[in-house]
């Protein structure tokens, strides 16, 4: 498993490469990349920063990754998350799953990335031309984590 | 009991506070009593632990609900709900 929380870009190729290198049985990696938009809410976005709780957060990342392993039968998962100032099209987020076979391995993404959306301690702050504000969580977020049911 | 306190996103803003150290009496705490007691620090403390706005809350960085009993030497805290990914 890794987990990564950094300031610096990540090339995504490369670190898919890793998660299968030297692992023959793996037949399916499933990734999703998360990128900054220009617009959020009407509002254009010229910069995007991102706060996170250090700490707690390489833990819950790691506990999703868990969680993600225990419900389906995947062979290892990846997660590297930015913080700092972004601006737009930068990417944000890399959620990367290997497995056997490709069906499990896009569950335990979706299931991965709606957990992080919920449960991981990052906040975003935008800028606009109407000045500096904090990103409210959406209800939507919490629906699409709801789906995968209880137990966690 | 002694516990520290972090405080991010927009608590950290509002507060002016990131972390603190905090002597409590040597009582039952929990997340709830402590929102309470630092509520009444002023105004915008208490708009910020128990007005209107959604807080979270971690203790030793498990994500917790109001109810959660807090211990010396605990690692507390505050913050709006997440937005990350």
């Amino acid at each position: 498993m890794t987990v990564r929380i950094q300031t610096e870009d990540f090339d995504a190729g490369f670190e898919i490469s890793q998660l299968h290198k030297n692992h023959k049985d793996i037949g399916a990696v499933v990734s999703f990349i998360g990128l900054v938009r220009d617009m959020n809410d009407g509002d254009a976005v010229s910069q995007l920063t991102l706060e996170h709780y250090p700490g707690m957060t390489e833990k819950s990342l790691a506990s999703i990754i868990n969680q993600g392993k225990t419900r389906w039968n995947i062979a290892d998962a990846l997660i590297i998350h930015r913080v700092g100032t972004l601006q737009p099209s930068d990417q944000i987020v890399l959620v990367a799953v290997s497995g056997a076979h490709r069906g499990e391995a896009f569950a335990a993404c979706e299931f991965m990335m709606d957990y992080l959306k919920t449960e991981a301690p990052f906040w975003k702050k935008e800028a606009t031309p109407q000045g500096e504000h904090w990103v409210e969580a959406k209800s939507t977020d919490d629906v699409a984590r709801e789906r995968w049911g209880a137990g966690k | 009991m002694k516990i520290k306190l972090f405080y991010f996103a927009r608590l950290k803003e509002a507060l002016k506070y990131s972390t603190e150290d905090l002597n409590l009496p040597d009582e039952p705490m929990t997340i709830l009593k402590l929102k309470a007691l630092l509520a009444k620090r002023g105004d915008v403390w208490g708009e910020m632990l128990m007005g209107k706005l959604k807080v979270r809350a971690a203790i030793n960085h498990e994500l917790v609900d109001d109810n959660a009993s807090i211990s010396n030497g605990d690692e507390v805290a505050f913050f709006p709900p997440v937005t990350g990914g």
